[in-house]
């Protein structure tokens, strides 16, 4: 919503509908909040905490209390996030940085900080507990290479989220203090340096991006299979190239601190590590595709979001790569180019992955069908709106137009105008997507047990699964391996060849 | 807080103590303990970025480390630090005596370590009023109150005085940066420089009255910096000492009532392995803060 304000604002070169000031909350508060409340938490707590003790084949998450805490604490950080609007919101941008998030006077930072600071203990807690449960809980004859690439994805993320996040929360507990009390580390006034409070929050938050994306590969990897109706290619590949991420992603986060004052032998280190993430995104990106190939490839909803992740997140990639190089990164830092590209990620990425697993998983959660038509027609304008918005984003930045300004020249109107009505399609379809959902709580035919023929363990139980997950102990087989599943339209869906071929 | 919730599913009131999505009491400790573990690891990266701060001030300003630590006091330091270490045997000896079966020893055990938790803390506040005293504090309160003769022996009467005198002092603080970029403009093309690198608020200009305890005389620019540091990680680690205690003292609570045996003993191993962290940092605190040359 903050968006479309920050957009709408935008189709004049001046004072449109608010402020500077309000832009600058404004702006501010859809950064934070779409990255701490939404797609970090999105799809490891939204999806994952559900389909993961199912794709294990176990009753339930191995801390369910905690995993209730972690909910609890999300909202409470919610709870914060709006209170930093009652006392007078923020503009500092998500990032925080200081000496500005330090001495500006509206008085929504310490708030706003604290329930970043919350989260992210939702956040650490979640990961926990997927990690626990992926290590302890699997069902008896489920190795780790028997679980769905979903779980690898998962269990990746469960590290960064482990690992990086407690990090982000010393940082911002240092913010809170040094605003409320003076502590002065970050304060170059006090002798303190705020440099480092750039490497301590991208210390996290680059990692972050993978809590962000590795995730919603794991349900491309699944949604691929699935409906091309072939195995995955290079099973191993793929788990790795999770890992592998994780790992190489904690070594880049210099990569956002070219232009704040690093050694140049610094910066060519990161712009190589940086680089090297490229390598694992590609073999996914790869194997995908060749997944795909020859498959009998259905376009039903989540395919339709599959695919639009790959060609978005293959232009969100590879613009990566111009911002990593050094030379090209000065020219294009802080402008619209930099914008885009972490919406094609981020956005194009995670949002249409998560959309994409939302539809796919829509049944076995609800035990409902949606109208698979209005999904098609809400993913194409969802994709139509977003290129709209994000691709005129890319050219503005490579000419000049800089991120976070209130105002700007004339030559960039067109685009911005463009960029606008882009917003506006998103939202229409957004708000389709929304309407069908529910539209099927309450009115949407019963969903089957197994309505796209998926061979992962979640696809075993009813739609929705009871309470305990599984009224028998799921038989536990390749998650890739469709070859004896057929459809059957009597149930509308389908089930194993093995019970018509015993008869 | 944290701690508590991640062991708390242990608790669950089923037959023995299993709870019904685990199958077997050995799938339940194991998934504790690994879930322990973790959390952990959180932990020493949430301190994690404390010591690099500390790493990064101390390899950029040493003499701000050499010259601040004389202000804290040694004995103290060594004190608690042998408290923190018997508190982690007793603790070490109470998993023990759960395991074994050994009701009366494992309440003994959880009760002297409670009793070190806040012999510690007591010290820590001893500390603290001193520091409070003297004015060395963070940042912005940093306004040490200088005695020709010992640091350490405060006199009593002061006490309030530096308290008052914060506010008054912060201000003058914020308003004595634009005099001294001034003075650095004469000096001709350094403007920039001088506005980033050497902090303004240097107390030198603050302590007109010279602290006299050392050889060399003057204090190095800065040194709010350490106590910014000190109060920091010792306050963190203090929360979670405390965080520990509150853990502590549940499950004694527990133990009293029988809760535990050679069958069940999780909550006690978990929590022992969380105050054997909070020590573990404690004797990295200890030496870094205290022990500096």
């Amino acid at each position: 919503m903050a968006a479309v304000l920050v957009r709408t604002e935008h189709i004049t070169p001046t004072q449109t509908i608010m402020g500077a000031d309000a832009y600058n909350k404004m702006f501010t508060l859809h950064g934070a909040m779409m990255v701490f409340l939404f797609i970090i938490p999105g799809i490891p707590a939204a999806l994952g905490n559900f389909v993961l003790p199912l794709m294990v084949g176990a009753k339930d998450v191995a801390f369910p209390r905690l995993n209730l805490t972690s909910w609890y604490l999300w909202i409470i950080g919610a709870v914060f996030a709006v209170a930093s609007l009652l006392v007078g919101g923020f503009d500092t941008g998500w990032t925080f940085y200081t000496p500005y998030s330090t001495t500006t006077p509206f008085k929504g930072v310490i708030p706003i900080a604290t329930g970043a600071f919350i989260l992210g203990f939702s956040s650490i807690f979640t990961g926990l507990n997927f990690i626990v449960t992926i290590h302890k809980l699997r069902a008896p004859g489920m190795g780790w290479f028997q679980m769905p690439l979903f779980l690898w994805a998962l269990y990746a993320t469960a590290i960064i989220q482990i690992l990086a996040t407690p990090v982000l929360g010393i940082t911002l507990l240092l913010l809170i203090v040094e605003r409320a009390l003076g502590v002065g580390i970050f304060d170059p006034a006090l002798g303190g340096d705020p440099i480092l409070f750039q490497h301590f929050f991208w210390f996290y938050s680059h990692p972050a991006v993978y809590i962000m994306i590795v995730p919603a590969m794991g349900v491309i990897s699944e949604l691929i299979s699935v409906f091309s109706r072939k195995h995955i290619f290079s099973y191993r590949f793929i788990a790795y190239s999770s890992i592998a991420i994780a790992v190489f992603g904690f070594l880049v986060w210099g990569h956002h601190m070219f232009t704040s004052g690093q050694s140049s032998l610094m910066n060519m280190i990161f712009s190589a590590l940086t680089f090297s993430v490229a390598i694992p995104s590609a073999i996914k990106a790869f194997n995908w595709v060749a997944t795909m190939y020859k498959g009998c490839i259905s376009l039903k909803t989540p395919m339709l979001y599959a695919l639009s992740f790959l060609f978005l997140f293959a232009i969100g990639g590879l613009t990566g790569l111009f911002l990593g190089s050094l030379t090209t990164n000065v020219h294009l830092h802080d402008t619209y180019f930099v914008v885009a590209h972490f919406h094609y990620v981020m956005f194009g990425g995670t949002v249409i992955a998560f959309l994409g697993g939302l539809h796919y998983w829509w049944p076995k959660m609800t035990g409902k069908m949606y109208s698979d038509r209005q999904g098609q027609i809400a993913c194409f304008l969802i994709f139509i709106g977003f290129n709209l918005t994000f691709f005129t984003q890319f050219i503005m930045g490579t000419h000049g137009m800089p991120r976070r300004y209130f105002k700007y020249s004339e030559q960039f109107t067109t685009l911005h105008v463009l960029s606008t009505v882009g917003t506006y399609v998103l939202l229409v379809g957004f708000l389709l997507v929304a309407y069908y959902l529910i539209d099927s709580l309450v009115r949407g035919p019963k969903a089957p047990s197994n309505p796209w023929g998926g061979a992962s363990l979640e696809w075993q139980t009813t739609s929705p699964p009871p309470v305990e997950n599984f009224s028998q102990p799921p038989i536990v087989g390749d998650p890739y391996d469709y070859g004896d599943l057929v459809y059957d339209p009597e149930i509308r869906g389908y089930r194993k060849l093995i019970k018509t071929g015993a008869a | 807080m944290e701690a508590e919730t991640t062991q708390s599913h242990t608790s669950s009131e089923h037959n023995p103590h299993l709870a019904h999505h685990f199958g077997s009491l050995t799938q339940q400790f194991d998934s504790g303990k690994l879930g322990m573990w973790l959390f952990l690891a959180t932990e020493i990266l949430l301190f994690g970025g404390l010591f690099c701060a500390y790493s990064v001030y101390r390899a950029n300003h040493p003499e701000i480390f050499i010259y601040a630590h004389q202000y804290l006091s040694k004995f103290w330091g060594a004190l608690n630090t042998c408290v923190l270490l018997f508190s982690s045997f007793t603790m070490a000896w109470g998993v023990r005596c759960a395991q074994l079966g050994r009701q009366r020893g494992l309440v003994v055990c959880l009760a002297l370590t409670l009793l070190c938790g806040f012999v510690f803390l007591g010290v820590k506040y001893v500390e603290y009023k001193e520091k409070w005293q003297h004015g060395l504090l963070w940042g912005k309160y940093y306004s040490p109150v200088h005695h020709h003769d010992d640091s350490h022996e405060a006199a009593s009467g002061e006490g309030p005085a530096p308290q008052e005198g914060h506010p008054a002092v912060a201000s003058a603080v914020a308003q004595s940066m634009t005099p001294t970029v001034v003075l650095t403009t004469d000096a001709g093309v350094v403007v920039e420089r001088s506005k980033i690198l050497p902090a303004p608020t240097g107390p030198g200009g603050l302590a007109s009255l010279s602290a006299g305890r050392e050889s060399h005389g003057d204090e190095p620019r800065n040194v709010q910096l350490f106590f910014s540091v000190y109060f920091l990680m010792t306050g963190l680690h203090g929360v979670h000492v405390i965080v520990g205690l509150a853990c502590i003292g549940w499950i004694l609570r527990r133990a009293v009532r029988g809760d535990f045996g050679p069958g069940y003993f999780t909550p006690v191993d978990l929590v022992g392995l969380y105050w054997h962290l909070v020590d573990l940092i404690w004797i990295y605190l200890f030496p870094l803060l205290y022990l500096i040359h």
